[in-house]
């Protein structure tokens, strides 16, 4: 049997090692290559569509380098996995930046949590940044992982589902957002897997064993 | 509230091995930096700092491999500083697999370099270091190269500028704590925790754990950082989580 392949996408925003050397540690047997050529992508098993920054600039290479268009197929033919802002990216659109048009896999906006935000008096920090829970929906990705782990969040804009059907993650931080988003062969998450530990890498290993049906 | 408060060990490397001193002098060999920082994320820490004390350029290249080394093996967030004085140095640590890096000196004498990496890689990448030294009565100063200096600048001030200038987070470390084991300096720690909007972790003088602890219901802290009393055995991380989980703090236990 030949090796499966997992396709990381690359397009210019940020330093995707971590991704890369997580995804490789928990599938030894996959070979995970960092790519931004569409036919690489077209071919692979499983793809992930990372993202860190501004929505602004990754939506802008986003629609330069026609990944918006790869994904647009890959989400119909296998496993997708969207990080931090490649889940933003996901939803129609962002107040980020002045307000940004994004791909609109999920229906709902990224909102800014606020400079005011609040929890039982005490004053939250923007960013959310650290370890904080995820109440797990049922999904095949969370196979393993005890409900309510933590893993490690780092944004300022969040999810807020119009579906909540495909909210498959809930966390709270002053406001309720969706911290996992998934439907038919799409898994997204708002934290980093990648830098989430064990809990973090069982998902990816379940994102790499997984064939795309919930 | 259900984020976790972290707790992040320090790795002060210097020519590739982790040392330690009192007072930012008298170092002591602790070992070498990836062996560490695997062992610290076995024990559950929740992020590690990783700050290059090496004065020579020769040494940088010897950095990079090391963060190269970590990243590869630890999947808990890594912060690099040392050194950080222009975008090219952000660049080169990042793509080493650092998610963050932690600018010192260079913001003090330049702060506009602040804003110019905020811009450039994102807020949540760009840690603002602040060594500070009581000078009077609710009264810190910034100090620079390793303590010595003095800049006139006032702490809390600093602090404020930096997190409107895009600092994502701030390291604070009491220069009149470090390596001495009394305590972090809850004073300037709780003054700059309550005037800024965005994640200060402290740093410089634990002992004990019970210092954490006061660090983070004392001092405010979001996070707090220690290195000598898990280098050299006294304490895992996985026991300092359990004591200030005991004493009623959010942890990261799983």
């Amino acid at each position: 049997m030949s090796s499966k392949l997992c396709a990381v996408i690359d397009y210019g925003m940020g330093n995707l090692h971590s991704a890369h050397g997580a995804l490789q540690t928990v599938a030894p047997d996959t070979k995970v290559v960092v790519t931004s050529d569409a036919e690489v992508i077209r071919k692979a098993d499983h793809v992930v569509l990372p993202g860190v920054g501004a929505i602004r600039d990754c939506m802008a290479e986003i629609r330069r380098q026609e990944i918006d268009q790869v994904v647009a197929e890959v989400r119909k033919t296998k496993p997708l996995l969207g990080i931090c802002v490649g889940l933003q990216a996901m939803m129609e659109r962002s107040e980020e930046n002045g307000g940004v048009e994004c791909m609109g896999l999920f229906p709902g906006e990224v909102k800014f949590f606020g400079n005011d935000l609040v929890e039982n008096g005490e004053k939250l920090k923007v960013p959310h940044m650290g370890w904080n829970r995820v109440e797990q929906v049922a999904h095949p990705l969370w196979a393993g992982i005890a409900d309510n782990s933590r893993f490690y969040f780092v944004h300022s804009y969040y999810v807020q589902a119009a579906n909540v059907v495909q909210v498959k993650g809930r966390g709270h931080y002053g406001v309720d957002f969706a911290a996992a988003m998934g439907e038919d062969n799409v898994f997204a998450v708002q934290f980093h897997p990648e830098k989430s530990h064990n809990a973090g890498l069982a998902l990816l290993k379940n994102f790499l064993a997984w064939d795309g049906q919930a | 509230m259900a984020l976790a408060k972290r707790i992040i060990p320090c790795l002060d490397v210097d020519k590739g091995r982790v040392v330690k001193g009192v007072n930012f002098v008298g170092i002591r060999d602790a070992g070498d930096p990836v062996e560490i920082a695997k062992r610290y994320n076995d024990q559950g820490a929740d992020e590690i700092t990783f700050l290059d004390i090496t004065a020579s350029h020769e040494g940088r290249d010897t950095t990079v491999h090391m963060v190269e080394a970590i990243a590869e093996q630890v999947f808990i967030p890594l912060t690099v500083g040392g050194g950080i004085r222009e975008l090219d140095d952000i660049r080169r640590m990042l793509n080493a697999g650092a998610d963050k890096v932690s600018i010192n000196s260079a913001a003090v004498y330049n702060p506009e370099f602040v804003k110019a990496a905020s811009d450039k890689f994102g807020a949540q990448c760009i840690v603002v270091a602040i060594d500070a030294k009581q000078v009077g009565d609710n009264h810190w100063e910034i100090f620079t190269h390793g303590g010595r200096k003095p800049t006139g600048i006032n702490a809390v001030e600093w602090a404020v500028k930096m997190a409107e200038f895009g600092a994502g987070e701030i390291l604070l470390t009491s220069m009149d704590r470090d390596g001495v084991k009394s305590g972090f300096d809850l004073g300037v720690t709780r003054a700059i925790v309550d005037s800024v909007n965005i994640p200060v972790i402290a740093s410089g003088g634990v002992g004990n754990l019970d210092h954490l602890v006061d660090g983070v219901k004392i001092g405010h802290a979001d996070a707090v950082l220690a290195a000598s009393i898990f280098h050299f055995g006294e304490y895992t991380v996985q026991q300092a989580k359990q004591h200030m989980a005991a004493a009623g703090i959010e942890m990261r236990l799983d």
